[in-house]
């Protein structure tokens, strides 16, 4: 039989604000353990919380930017659980009022667009972390870091609507790049800025009802997202085809052995005792200013991306790419504003500079080439200065140095040779010392020029122009 | 009269006078505690050497020329759920025996800025659940009238300190009635004002939709003085209500004409003592010689109150209270295998019996599947119980009631039935659970024993509370009546 799969996904984004949730103590990742906290988000007796303002703010610039509807009554609730991590061993999160409700976004999937639907997005206190000697079995005690508890989140709960591992990732990655966009969120999923965790079920290709679904936890990065989606759908296509039953319960997935393992069932599953929080009083959102931080969004990847099509004639393959992150845009303008011709540029930024960029483990924004630097190299390509071979050396030392490219050309010697009497005499060299190449390109055997070439080329080290060799070669054979 | 049976007024007088020293005042009230502490047990910790200091540093100022606040140089007690930085604060408590809190609660800096002296922290039911204070976590508080009776609760240790001249005001918190019921049992005055009115910050939770701090006093006059200092804005809690509290002294005037008072009838009726009920209607001729206009009225969700509030206190409870596991600060039960063994046995043996009761019972007023039948139900129950209220303010300035059914009952005698505990609260409940501001005062006596009359208010209307108070005090002098201890 054939299945498809049927995936939400609920993810977690902390929120850039200076300070936390319901204090001021800052939010900075990192530092010392247990030095970026207070009374209140220590959770000592007789605190209470005051929501940051900042917090709603960028709540609201997140929601809008994922077509959501903001309420216009919203109201925080205890979602009580016990966990050494917790200072208060309940966290405020909001439960049946969350801030804004039925968004979407687009995925582009094999040439496709689909519109994946986000049924809610809310606002929660994040927790701390536990520090375990070795493993959380096997440690004889654990240490708790409280610096991260109270950094504000938003989750972002998407409706059931994906239908493939690679379609999830795809969701996850444009999420990520929206909420970068709005300038709320680094969305680091090494940092842990960004987590998810996945509904999964399975059901017979065509089917209306839903399978029963397990709960993924503990992806903590795209490839592993995938990977664990990938395994879980085939084990739940195994479980069905072996004529079993899939258990409700929430799994782990286990990077190391690439499977998904049992964590609890449903019946172990946390009764969270939800309740309106007394603490705080419930929000009354006003319009006028939801209409202010609607107005001063700022443009989003797929009107970016529309306007890479429209405006610099690209394909739409390369503004996608180039728009994935508001830093490789900003960079592509820049580069794009020297340079005016867009697709040439785009080759550059999406060829060698990723290549380089992955090869270095990289950002863009740790790039050493300025956008000013690559638009002089590619002015020295046109004005045929260097071969657009050669510029492909000056780009990985302008890479690695920053230095710039016509004091590369100018110091390694690699202006292009143009000189035609020159070129001819190594062409004659060349023919010369290999007679059974050239009989055998003028027996018809055409690879046999590209030899020729290169041997010029390889003794000129790669200056000879080379259309001027090709030209010369032909002419002479 | 003695210097610690006076009441704050007086005593910022002589003061600011110079008839006395702040330090010979601090004096005075240390040795009245320690003539009468072994007998009343009012106290969990004395900051003796803090309230010294206190004291001299106002005499400095006094010295220095300085005019003193009303409160400056005033010894007061605070309850021991009042966050007090560097002095321990355990909400009488094992669990939190040991905890010392890093930070102070709002109302405490706000009595430190006033130049009040701080003579210590006062005994409590533990967590402020119980009205006898013999849920203390360490041992019961004693009535002055009489030691083998309760002192009333949760503030027991705050009226008591206020009631036998062992500080001449104090600082208590009321959830359902913790400091109308104390101050009612050991004949002083006590206020709970509107929910909002007083910051929360530092308070440590019982019920967080419920609980108010509030002072308790030997008179109106003080409390209205302790009110001036500790009720306002607080940008560290969300609930306190915004703008400035008024100045509550002007409202004592010694004139009730043409007031109305409403009397429900569901407070004077069944379960009432008799001799408690010919106290408040001899207080009731008394208001109406003065010239207020009195009505019986109707509250008719009234016997829903302690349902309702058996339901929403606990429920908050289970919550406010899951912080203390033993991971961060407070009592750790050692020897557990595991982390969850370690929650466990800790608040196994930090609690006591009637803490974890409440949390029981909260915990599954909140539970899946009892939810909508339990705790929702209740908050239902609370919007009929503030709509019974706004009704009868339509028509009434100010409703009354006695504050207890009974006067101070014996030690022991309601430990083992915790229902009829929780019905010596039957007249407070549902003031907190409306939200409104409540105070009682001293209106008579039964066999030697203080009875209080209540008296609610609209809300952030403490100020005719204030007044109608004040005037029954200026023409009765229950107020004036010691304990002969």
């Amino acid at each position: 039989m054939e299945y498809e799969a049927v995936i939400g996904l609920e993810v977690h984004v902390e929120l850039k604000t200076k300070t936390k949730i319901f204090c001021s103590s800052t939010t900075e990742f990192g530092g010392e353990p247990n030095t970026h906290t207070c009374p209140v988000c220590l959770g000592l007796p007789g605190v209470l919380p005051v929501l940051n303002k900042k917090v709603l703010e960028y709540a609201i610039r997140a929601a809008l930017a994922l077509n959501c509807e903001i309420a216009e009554y919203s109201k925080f609730d205890r979602k009580n659980y016990y966990y050494p991590d917790m200072p208060k061993n309940y966290q405020i999160s909001q439960y049946d009022l969350p801030l804004a409700r039925n968004g979407y976004l687009d995925i582009e999937i094999e040439g496709r667009t689909r519109r994946i639907g986000i049924t809610r997005v809310h606002m929660e206190e994040d927790t701390g972390k536990l520090v375990h000697q070795g493993t959380i079995t096997t440690t004889p005690y654990s240490l708790v870091d409280y610096n991260r508890a109270g950094v504000p989140l938003i989750e972002i709960v998407s409706e059931p609507d994906l239908r493939s591992p690679e379609e999830a990732r795809v969701y996850m990655e444009k999420l990520r790049s929206i909420i970068q966009y709005t300038g709320v969120s680094d969305c680091k999923m090494e940092e842990g800025s960004l987590r998810c965790d996945a509904n999964v079920s399975v059901r017979p290709k065509g089917a209306k009802e839903f399978g029963t679904k397990t709960e993924i936890k503990n992806m903590n990065s795209f490839r592993a997202l995938y990977r664990a989606l990938s395994y879980e759908v085939q084990r739940q296509i195994d479980v069905l085809e072996e004529g079993g039953r899939i258990v409700q319960e929430t799994r782990t997935w286990d990077e190391g052995r690439g499977v998904t393992l049992p964590m609890r069932s449903k019946e172990e599953a946390h009764d969270y005792r939800y309740f309106p929080e007394p603490d705080l009083v419930p929000l009354v959102i006003d319009r006028q200013w939801v209409e202010e931080i609607r107005a001063a969004l700022p443009e989003l990847p797929d009107q970016r991306r529309q306007r890479y099509i429209r405006d610099f004639g690209l394909p739409a393959y390369d503004a996608s790419v180039l728009t994935a992150t508001v830093e490789l845009a900003d960079y592509f303008e820049a580069c794009v504003a020297r340079y005016p011709d867009a697709k040439t540029v785009s080759n550059w930024v999406m060829g060698e500079l990723a290549r380089l960029l992955n090869a270095h483990n990289m950002e863009i924004t740790q790039c050493r080439i300025t956008p000013e630097q690559l638009a002089d190299m590619l002015r020295l390509i046109d004005q045929g200065t260097i071969s657009g071979k050669i510029a492909k050396t000056v780009f990985e030392e302008m890479f690695v140095t920053g230095n710039h490219p016509e004091k590369i050309v100018r110091e390694k010697g690699l202006v292009q040779i143009t000189d035609e009497g020159a070129i001819a005499t190594v062409v004659e060299e060349v023919m010369a010392k290999n007679p059974k190449v050239v009989e055998d390109y003028r027996a018809g055997k055409e690879k046999a020029l590209g030899f020729l070439v290169g041997q010029v080329m390889k003794a000129t080290r790669g200056k000879a122009n080379p259309e001027i060799v090709n030209r010369l070669f032909k002419e002479r054979l | 009269m003695q210097l610690y049976y006076l009441p704050v007024h007086e005593l910022h007088t002589m003061l600011a006078k110079r008839q006395i020293s702040a330090e010979e005042l601090c004096r005075a009230f240390f040795e009245r505690i320690d003539s009468v502490e072994e007998k009343l047990k009012a106290y969990v910790t004395l900051t003796r050497e803090n309230a010294l200091e206190q004291a001299r540093e106002i005499d400095r100022r006094i010295a220095g020329g300085e005019q003193i606040s009303p409160l400056g140089g005033i010894p007061v007690a605070v309850k021991d759920n009042l966050c007090t930085e560097g002095v321990r604060t355990t909400c009488s408590s094992k669990i939190l025996y040991n905890f010392v809190p890093p930070y102070s609660a709002t109302v405490i800096k706000k009595l430190n800025a006033a130049g009040a002296v701080i003579l210590g922290k006062t005994n409590m039911d533990e967590f402020a659940m119980g009205s006898s204070t013999e849920n203390s976590g360490f041992f019961p508080t004693n009535n002055p009238w009489d030691p083998e009776r309760v002192p009333g609760g949760s503030s027991g240790g705050s009226a008591v300190a206020v009631a036998a001249g062992e500080a001449a005001a104090a600082l208590g918190s009321d959830t359902g009635g913790s400091i109308r019921q104390p101050a009612a049992l050991c004949g002083v005055v006590g206020l709970k004002p509107t929910y909002g009115a007083v910051s929360r910050f530092g308070l440590v939770a019982f019920a967080s939709s419920l609980d108010q701090i509030g002072p308790l006093t030997r008179d109106v006059t003080d409390c209205a003085l302790v009110m001036n200092v500790i009720a306002g804005h607080d940008p560290l809690d969300s609930t306190s209500a915004p703008g400035q509290a008024p100045d509550y002294t002007g409202y004592l005037k010694n004139d009730v004409r043409g007031l109305k008072i409403g009397v429900p009838k569901e407070y004077m009726g069944e379960g009432i003592s008799p001799a408690v009920k010919q106290v408040i209607e001899r207080a009731l001729a008394t208001l109406a010689t003065l010239g207020a206009e009195i009505e019986e009225t109707s509250l008719p969700h009234s016997e829903y109150a302690l349902p309702a509030y058996y339901l929403i206190a606990p429920a908050e409870a289970s919550s406010n209270l899951a912080r203390y596991d033993g991971v961060r600060y407070g009592y750790r039960a050692e020897g557990a295998a595991d982390v969850v063994e370690m929650f466990m046995r800790t608040r196994s043996l930090g609690f006591g019996p009637e803490v974890k009761r409440r949390i029981m019972l909260g915990t599954y007023a909140l539970s899946a599947g009892y939810y909508d039948a339990y705790y929702l139900k209740a908050l239902k129950v609370r919007t009929l119980i503030k709509q019974d209220f706004d009704r009868a303010f339509a028509r009434y300035d100010v409703l009354l009631s006695p504050t207890t059914p009974s006067p101070a009952f014996k030690k022991g005698e309601k430990m083992a039935d915790p229902l009829q505990m929780y019905m010596s609260d039957i007249c407070t409940l549902a003031v907190n659970l409306a939200g409104l501001p409540g105070i009682s005062v001293p209106a008579g006596f039964v066999d030697g024993l203080p009875v209080g009359m209540q008296l609610i208010g609209k809300p952030f209307d403490e100020g005719t509370l204030l007044r109608v108070a004040y005037t029954f005090e200026q023409n009765t002098d229950y107020h004036k009546a010691r304990p002969g201890i």
